[in-house]
């Protein structure tokens, strides 16, 4: 078994009093294309904001490796953090910056590369999700797909050990949404990077996921874990299932 | 960490061999890229093979250095064969170069001569005055459909906004008022104390507060934290395309969004200038009674026969002109706000600067207007 990189260890995930999900325990492990499966308000995108070291658990605890999230300093926690990239649902560029200068921010941020040499990477960034020729332009000039895109760019400018894809094919068109997720396949090949993402796209977490979990929203816990293929094959919960297949196999 | 470096060894006649060594990353020193070039020039050779068997750790700083290379060579005429380096880095530069290039053709660098950019400014000025007289033309319109009650809004919007730019300013408006009318009161008492008549303080502050003072620091106060709420309500409105969602109900967005804000400031605004008039003479008492040894009654009785109605009703007609400046110039900034979260806060920006400057000039022109007709 390949090492564990992320653990969560009996998480509750709560706004205030009212509990979203309990009782959550797994392992991501390294190199996995972790998919984070379940119906709307099910708490997917929570589950992430939690995992990104953004909202503190209700109880529970986090694992990056064998550092507990929570019981670091503020600093050591940047650290971590830093080593995550996350691609959020619409792009989240931000608005006053070209796209060149978005992927630039971070890296004048935390390297002390060259003007050229950050350049060249937000080049290669850029190129790599298929936006060489778009630099100049500003996030408001460019479509939904291509901001989804430059997003993806933007979470990959430090390289990051762990890439956090939140709905990454909502609202885009099939064919895009396969050549989003082969470009996902081709970078967890190419840099080994840690792959988690949320989800209810099924072509996309059948042809990308490796491993992944379940979390149902009436149960308020999570209910299958394993690669979906497996879990479609094998699980069986009806909820799972019905979820799987798109309610077919009742 | 393993320091990097880049040896050629020159293997036949015009093949070479270079060698790379130690951890390619970002935060590692590497060998910069004219070193590099400079050692393939000196041996001159025409095809060069990449060797990374001692390559330690890499990142995509070592990708965009085999770019650079890529098209150095190409320059050069030099094949280069990378074979020799991990299949992931291969792979990477594949992907970078998977995608066609798309030029961005109409991204011009603007290099034009003065009098082009005065003349695109002119016709910018010029279409910007014509949507404003557009704007200012589908409000009135909509004051139509409203005395004809054919407007379509929910009352309870109305009420809501009338709270929110009403009662919720009173706080700063007492504050502003209060200083302006003792600010007043000090600089008249100065020069009157030279005549001993500080009792003429009363007539200063009581008229500059009722004819101007009052009306204009409101809609001033207004214009900055009203006009620039609703742009930017507006304008985040137009982001979220729910002006357009009301359009494709057949609701006039002017209607149910432009013209509740514009009521309530004009009904608004001339009830808080009233009571700025009278904080602002507020004011002027406490200067009078503590510095001037003007009594309480006898501030009041001479404020009272310094002033009759009409001083206190040109500054309410003024300020309801200014509720309508206000209100049109946050409502015209917010529709017209860009789809992009930037441009919401350029709407803001420029509702407030346009509200305070047709403020000032509509309170220079009713006060010469006043002086003329004689009221």
């Amino acid at each position: 078994m390949t090492e564990v990189h992320i653990e969560v260890n009996n998480l509750t995930m709560a706004y205030d009093d009212f509990v979203i999900q309990q009782g959550l325990n797994f392992k991501i492990h390294k190199g996995d294309i972790f998919i984070v499966m379940g119906g709307n308000g099910c708490g997917k995108s929570t589950l992430l904001r939690h995992l990104l070291g953004l909202k503190v658990p209700a109880t529970g605890d986090i694992y990056y490796q064998d550092i507990n999230l929570w019981k670091i300093t503020e600093a050591e926690r940047k650290v971590i953090m830093r080593s995550n990239g996350v691609m959020y649902q619409s792009g989240a560029l931000w608005s006053s910056l070209t796209l060149a200068e978005n992927i630039a921010l971070p890296l004048k941020e935390y390297t002390d590369l060259s003007d050229h040499e950050i350049n060249g990477l937000a080049y290669l960034k850029l190129a790599l999700v298929g936006l060489v020729g778009f630099e100049e332009y500003y996030p408001a000039e460019i479509s939904g797909g291509m901001k989804k895109r430059a997003g993806l760019a933007r979470a990959l400018a430090l390289d990051p050990e762990i890439l956090f894809f939140d709905e990454p094919s909502a609202g885009l068109d099939p064919l895009s949404a396969k050549l989003l997720d082969d470009l996902i396949l081709r970078i967890q090949e190419s840099l080994g990077t840690t792959i988690v993402v949320v989800t209810h796209d099924l072509p996309s977490l059948f042809a990308i996921g490796t491993d992944g979990i379940f979390l149902d929203t009436i149960s308020k816990t999570m209910i299958a874990q394993g690669a979906p293929n497996e879990l479609l094959k094998h699980c069986s919960q009806p909820v799972v299932q019905q979820f799987l297949s798109r309610g077919m196999n009742e | 960490m393993n320091k990097c470096c880049f040896e050629i060894l020159l293997t036949e006649t015009d093949s070479c061999v270079a060698y790379l060594q130690g951890d390619w990353v970002i935060a590692n020193q590497v060998p910069t890229f004219l070193e590099v070039t400079q050692k393939i020039k000196q041996v001159e050779c025409t095809q060069l093979d990449l060797n990374g068997e001692s390559l330690g750790l890499w990142d995509s700083r070592f990708v965009v250095f085999l770019i650079e290379l890529e098209k150095h060579c190409q320059t050069e005429q030099i094949k280069l064969n990378m074979s020799g380096l991990p299949s992931a880095a291969q792979g990477l530069l594949k992907q970078a170069s998977a995608f066609p290039v798309r030029e961005s053709g109409n991204k011009l660098k603007s290099n034009q001569s003065l009098m082009t950019r005065i003349g695109e400014k002119a016709l910018v000025i010029y279409d910007d005055t014509e949507k404003v007289l557009n704007f200012v033309g589908e409000v009135s319109f909509s004051l139509m459909r409203l005395f004809r009650g054919k407007a379509c809004f929910r009352r309870q919007d109305l009420w809501l906004i009338m709270q929110e730019c009403g009662p919720g300013a009173l706080a700063i408006v007492t504050l502003i008022s209060l200083l302006v009318g003792l600010i007043l009161a000090f600089v008249g008492a100065m020069q009157l104390k030279i005549f001993g008549a500080q009792i003429y303080v009363a007539n200063l502050v009581g008229l500059g507060m009722a004819r101007e003072m009052g009306a204009m620091m409101t809609a001033i106060i207004m214009a900055g934290r009203t006009g620039a709420a609703f742009a930017s309500q507006l304008g985040s409105m137009q982001v979220n395309e729910e002006i357009d969602a009301l359009a494709t109900l057949g609701i006039s967005p002017i209607d149910f969004l432009v013209l509740p804000r514009m009521l309530a400031l004009i009904v608004m605004l001339p009830l808080l200038c009233l009571y700025a008039d009278l904080m602002g003479i507020l004011g002027g008492l406490l200067v009078s009674i503590s510095l001037l040894d003007v009594s309480v009654v006898e501030y009041l009785i001479q404020t009272k026969s310094a002033l009759d109605l009409n001083d206190f009703l040109t500054g309410l007609i003024k300020s309801s002109v200014f509720g309508v400046l206000v209100a049109l110039s946050g409502c015209l900034h917010g529709m017209q706000c860009g789809r992009s979260s930037s441009s919401v806060g350029d709407a803001a920006t420029s509702a407030v600067v346009s509200g305070i400057i047709s403020i000032v000039v509509a309170d220079a022109s009713l006060t010469v207007i006043y002086q003329i007709i004689d009221f």
